[in-house]
């Protein structure tokens, strides 16, 4: 058995990393402030932070995606947008 | 209930855990990594960046199946709906009528998806089905084989009768949690039928109303098996959906790339929808 | 007598409303039911409301034919097994959420949703791939371990609605009484939502049993599930729709024998766990 078949290359595998280590880093800010900080945002329902994580992952994909589609293959910049997007996330949501 | 907290809990979580993480994460995982590679022989990858991602958002052939598939579940919502709720409002609410409705209603729902597809392929034929045939014999000039009209019409009506009983029976939950003494105080306060159901039953059945729409546009968003048999995503590509599309693209041709850049797209536009469905269903459950 | 009286739209013609849609949903299946018992002289040239020339021969060519007969002998080993892992895997986690919060709890929980929502087809490519790596194309545990994407959460939020309903004073003076928790578990616990037990194993088999594109995608022989096999025929020419028609009844029984059983909660499993 090898693991060939998944093809793993350098930027999907420090994209999977930056991923976990996202994860390990809420949950020691959960281990050191616990509750996840619920309040209740612009979306008006209530949100932790491990919620604004989320939409701030799922926005960056599709913010991505668009970039792609309307502007073209450079996506650095959209990438300085998601940036820019989850701090608002975090900041208003 | 209160819940206490307990981090040891994620033991009991572990073999769900550990389940998931062979069939979800491993598989997904796979998918991003061949979404930025193009292959030519067994194992042996090239790096592609994003031209897979750009090919799929520039493909006039993925959004038309997207298009097609948000157009049939607008379809299906529209008609699965309403007709639910009437059912499921004149459904006997006690005797004998009760188990024989559930039970006969439910069938459709435990049939196999490509019979359900086998049962609606034969039935519209017109040399050997009766829906077909009778058509035929009414002067009506139906043939889901070759006209694309004719197609989605079966593909709809094969829908409706699939997945309708499902709404009924979650508005029929709804409706048999109404304690009697509401209809009682309607009826003393002389309302119609009209405001009994916007005022009492409507509001009572908000809930598996909004979990019936979610499911039937997901379900009806990820259709694969019964459209595939029975038109096999034609004639042309008239019916084909996105699911149809990815599977020929995957498994058909082999073309790990592009299809693994497709399911990306499909998986985040599902991921997407998830959360809503979780986000309004856990919020509804709060105000419960 | 008031207590009798509900509301019902004029006329009193509510029973037709569900005796037309009944009718609607059955005609399609007595279609296929009178197709069995024909032969395929009889389907292809005269048309005929019911059997003209009664014969079994096409449930004889199924139950002797083993390409037919080990369809549903695969199906029924792949649903059988994912049915237990489904389901013990899911028992220990669904008590874990209905009784604790832990870290990243609400956050698994929606992780499970989105395996239940992801469309299969999305995971078509990436099984084949992987079980292949491990060797496991066309055996039944590479399809009962594929189905565990939706139903071991399925599995998971059903159990868990049932577990809710326990009332907690119970877990607490069972472990006041000296019970350990594995014996707590199995001798008072699981007897209590025994029905829970029931509804979710019916909805894993029955999942499991429907769905036909991962089974189709990962078998190619020796575990072939019966609804691949039904498809190969229709894309074969020259049709034999006497058997077609056969083999799909017989995979309506299975269903169709239970189903009386969990009528009351089939809302229930479809609307997982949440009616």
């Amino acid at each position: 058995m090898s693991f060939s078949w998944m093809a793993w290359t350098l930027p999907t595998a420090l994209f999977f990393l930056t991923i976990l280590a996202l994860l390990i880093g809420m949950s020691v800010w959960e281990y050191f402030a616990p509750g996840g900080a619920p309040r209740v945002g612009i979306l008006r329902f209530e949100t932790t932070r491990g919620d604004r994580l989320f939409i701030s992952l799922l926005g960056a994909a599709f913010i991505h995606l668009a970039w792609l589609g309307l502007i073209g293959p450079n996506l650095w910049w959209a990438l300085a947008l998601a940036v820019v997007y989850a701090i608002g996330v975090f900041r208003f949501v | 209930m209160e819940k206490t907290w307990n981090n040891k809990a994620w033991f009991l979580v572990l073999p769900v855990l550990l389940l998931v993480a062979f069939s979800a994460a491993i598989p997904l995982m796979t998918v991003v990594n061949y979404s930025v590679q193009d292959t030519f022989g067994n194992n042996a990858f090239f790096w592609a960046g994003t031209d897979w991602f750009d090919d799929i958002l520039h493909s006039a052939r993925f959004w038309e199946a997207l298009q097609r598939n948000l157009l049939f579940s607008f379809i299906i919502l529209a008609i699965e709906i309403p007709l639910g709720i009437f059912i499921a409002l004149n459904m006997p609410k006690k005797g004998i009528g009760v188990p024989v409705c559930l039970v006969l209603m439910a069938l459709p729902l435990l049939i196999p998806w490509n019979v359900v597809g086998t049962i609606w392929q034969v039935f519209g034929r017109v040399d050997i089905g009766l829906l077909g045939h009778t058509l035929a014999a009414l002067g009506i000039d139906y043939n889901y084989v070759r006209d694309p009209l004719d197609a989605w019409i079966t593909v709809v009506v094969m829908d409706v009768w699939h997945w309708t009983s499902l709404v009924v029976l979650l508005c029929y939950a709804g409706l048999v949690s109404i304690p009697d003494a509401y209809y009682q105080a309607a009826k003393i306060d002389g309302a119609s039928r009209w405001s009994v159901f916007r005022y009492i039953q409507l509001p009572k059945m908000k809930r598996v109303l909004l979990i019936a729409v979610l499911l039937r546009f997901m379900d009806s968003f990820m259709i694969y098996t019964e459209p595939f048999v029975v038109t096999g995503g034609g004639p042309g590509n008239s019916t084909t959906f996105l699911s149809i599309d990815l599977v020929k693209t995957a498994v058909g041709q082999f073309d790990l790339g592009p299809a693994a850049a497709m399911s990306i797209v499909y998986f985040l536009i599902i991921l997407l929808l998830s959360w809503i469905f979780y986000t309004v269903m856990t919020s509804s459950d709060a105000d419960n | 007598m008031a207590r009798t009286i509900k509301y019902k739209p004029a006329g009193n013609l509510s029973w037709l409303v569900s005796t037309i849609y009944i009718i609607f949903l059955l005609l399609p299946i007595y279609w296929l039911v009178n197709m069995s018992f024909k032969e395929n002289s009889e389907i292809t040239g005269a048309f005929s409301l019911w059997p003209q020339n009664p014969t079994l021969r096409n449930y004889m060519v199924i139950f002797t034919d083993p390409s037919w007969y080990n369809g549903y002998i695969n199906s029924i080993i792949y649903v059988a097994l994912n049915t237990t892992i489904s389901v013990l895997a899911a028992l220990p986690a669904a008590y874990a959420f209905s009784r604790y919060r832990f870290l990243g709890d609400k956050h698994l929980f929606f992780w499970l949703l989105t395996n239940r929502m992801a469309p299969p087809a999305v995971f078509a490519l990436p099984f084949f791939q992987l079980y292949s790596a491990f060797g496991l194309i066309d055996t039944h545990i590479a399809v009962a371990l594929a189905h565990c994407l939706f139903n071991v959460p399925l599995a998971v939020w059903i159990l868990e609605g049932f577990m809710s309903g326990v009332p907690k004073e119970i877990d607490e003076t069972a472990y006041i009484d000296g019970y350990s928790f594995p014996r707590f578990f199995v001798k008072i616990f699981m007897p209590l939502i025994a029905s829970g037990i029931g509804v979710a194993a019916f909805f894993c088999f029955m999942f499991s049993w429907v769905e036909l594109l991962l089974a189709r995608t990962l078998t190619t022989t020796a575990a072939k599930p019966i609804s691949a096999i039904m498809t190969r025929t229709v894309s074969a020419s020259g049709m034999d729709w006497g058997v077609l028609a056969a083999a799909g009844v017989l995979t309506i029984v299975p269903g169709a024998l239970v189903i009386y059983f969990v009528r009351n909660y089939i809302a229930k499993g479809f609307a997982l766990g949440r009616v």
